[in-house]
């Protein structure tokens, strides 16, 4: 507080009487401001997260079209769902890119945060930099990108590659190559997310503990399995959740580079939505197939809800 | 800062090495990690018979901008790049704004019924928008939205992420700042407008990178929302280069590819600081 007087002080106003505007009360003035607040938002969410969910639910027991009156027809299109060899195809095809996918995104991931973590790798810095660009380019460019590279014919990679004496030919249309091959553009799209993710854990993990290893005499792999691991055990559950979810909507990239083949190879749970329900207009199948989706990714949500409420409260 | 060791010794010699063995990883995993990137740069640039050649080089022999030109007569490309910019500068500020104004109640003002709308925003969360992408589409479509920007904006003009994401934050904002305005009659708007917003800028401004980025590079939603040409975003028009058989013209291909990144690239040069908070706070949602 000081003490000299202030030279030119606004003058005194009462404050306004309450609910001075106009005949509303303070009470009302506060309800209108939390109605207009939320409408914006809660329109939005309603009708385009909140309707399409409970439409999606309905439609998936009609054979809409688009056209016709939809009609009700009970269980069938699960019945489909769960029974047609090609939706099965595609479901596995799913499982199959998430277990390439995940695995191969953590350790990459994993493994570069700790090599950007390390306090004797020089210029740190411009390594994150550089290593976090894959994040801004989209899937689509992505696929551009490693098409052009492993082209049989004219990639400036395959063509490397055949140097080494490694023939692979085609990926994109070898039915044994073309999953991991799409599996492999979304590592190199996503990893930096989730190196920057294991950063932030490690950046948790107080240093004092190596220390106190480095005196016991523990070697770095030492150090790496009983102080490292189980410290980063919740952000490495954690982000094997969020790949998982991630791998099931797995899209852009197939569309651009396979279409689901070669052979239905590449057929993945979303490819199939998008041609059900875009180009073959089953849009009742299309939705009991999104619903499959949805509860698969809600119990993976609540894997990651368990995960993060232990991580919360390891925390406290 | 912790010392994760990846290498273990304490001898002078390995003290000297380890940093040396840690650069050249970090060099070739660099050189890997970037060499898409490179390739998308260098081939723009290629005259055709160079793209095509054999055997394939990086950088090209003779610059040209022949493939600028020509993303431009094969695509309407000039009309792509003003929809990618409506559609992610759209949705960015929309969301932004009707995101802010939601978590502001809801971190703010306690109200009944505020817990249940919390958790159906959390349950909310867990909803991927692939799951519900044909009844939104025939919402639009029914709304007579389809090739138009309304159709691609409104379903995104506001997010259960933004808002959770904004609340936590306001949430951390020290309460003093508020309730001595409100005890002086301040009105809420007067609140979120003069004293909430100017503190929550970091927070917005990751947020917005972080829609920006995801709806500048989205392919799916507006390629079922537009079926005319004109209407999609350079992302979806791109992939019309590409199809099952003929020959794919790599080099303008490429030109578009290096056209699409530019203005992520230049954002991210100015705000690497908020990529990175946008991840780590994606991360820990």
């Amino acid at each position: 507080m000081t003490t000299t007087a202030a030279p030119r002080r606004t003058p005194y106003r009462p404050p306004a009487r309450m609910g001075g505007r106009g005949p509303l009360t303070a009470n009302m003035r506060r309800r209108l401001t939390i109605l207009v607040f939320l409408l914006p938002a809660a329109t939005v969410l309603a009708a385009f997260v909140f309707w399409p969910m409970i439409s999606a639910f309905l439609m998936s027991f009609t054979n809409a079209n688009g056209f016709r009156t939809p009609e009700f027809i009970g269980l069938d299109n699960y019945v489909t769902v769960f029974t047609d060899a090609q939706v099965l195809r595609s479901m596995v095809n799913t499982l199959l890119y998430a277990a390439l996918f995940t695995p191969a995104v953590v350790v990459t991931a994993l493994g570069l945060a700790l090599l950007l973590n390390d306090p004797r790798l020089p210029l740190r810095g411009m390594f994150r930099t550089w290593l976090f660009l894959p994040f801004i380019v989209s899937l689509a460019v992505a696929a551009f990108a490693w098409q052009y590279l492993l082209d049989p014919q004219i990639g400036l990679l395959n063509y490397w590659m055949r140097g080494f004496g490694l023939q692979i030919g085609n990926v994109f249309q070898d039915p044994a190559l073309a999953m991991p091959a799409v599996a492999m553009i979304a590592v190199w799209k996503t990893f930096p997310f989730y190196m920057i993710v294991f950063l932030a854990g490690l950046q948790d993990i107080p240093p004092s503990l190596y220390e106190a290893s480095r005196m016991d005499g523990a070697g770095a792999w030492g150090r790496f399995r009983h102080i490292t691991l189980p410290l980063l055990g919740n952000t490495t559950g954690f982000v094997v959740v969020i790949a998982t979810i991630a791998a099931l909507q797995a899209f852009d990239q197939i569309y651009v580079l396979t279409g689901g083949g070669p052979y239905r190879s590449t057929q993945t749970v979303v490819m199939q939505i998008y041609q059900s329900g875009f180009k073959d207009l089953d849009l009742g199948f299309a939705s009991a197939l999104s619903y499959v989706l949805l509860v698969a990714t809600l119990i993976l949500g609540l894997v990651q809800f368990w995960l993060s409420s232990r991580k919360a409260e390891a925390a406290v | 800062m912790s010392t994760t060791t990846l290498a273990s010794g304490t001898s002078a010699l390995s003290r000297r090495i380890a940093p040396a063995l840690l650069f050249l990883i970090a060099l070739a995993a660099t050189l890997i990690t970037l060499l898409p990137i490179a390739i998308v740069i260098f081939t723009a640039f290629k005259p055709t018979a160079e793209v095509n050649a054999f055997p394939p080089t990086l950088l090209p022999e003779a610059w040209t901008l022949a493939n600028f030109e020509r993303i431009f007569t094969d695509l309407p490309f000039a009309r792509l790049i003003v929809n990618s910019f409506v559609f992610a500068g759209g949705v960015t500020l929309l969301s932004l704004t009707f995101d802010a104004l939601a978590a502001y109640v809801l971190a703010r003002i306690d109200f009944r019924g505020s817990r249940i709308l919390l958790i159906a925003l959390i349950g909310s969360l867990m909803i991927p928008f692939q799951a519900t992408l044909i009844p939104v589409y025939q919402l639009v479509a029914d709304l007579g939205w389809i090739n138009s920007y309304a159709g691609l904006i409104a379903p995104r003009a506001a997010d259960a992420f933004g808002i959770f994401f904004l609340r936590q934050f306001f949430l951390s904002l020290p309460r003093d700042l508020d309730s001595a305005a409100r005890v002086d009659g301040a009105s809420e708007v007067r609140i979120f407008r003069s004293i909430v917003l100017p503190n929550a800028v970091p927070a917005l401004v990751t947020l917005g990178v972080y829609n920006f980025v995801n709806n500048w590079n989205d392919l799916l939603w507006p390629l079922v929302m537009t079926t005319d040409p004109e209407m999609g975003t350079i992302t979806s028009g791109l992939t019309a280069l590409t199809g099952p058989g003929g020959i794919i013209p790599f080099g303008v291909m490429m030109a578009g590819s290096l056209i699409a990144l530019l203005p992520l690239a230049i954002l991210f040069l100015f705000l690497q600081r908020r990529f990175v908070a946008s991840v780590a706070s994606t991360g820990l949602k």
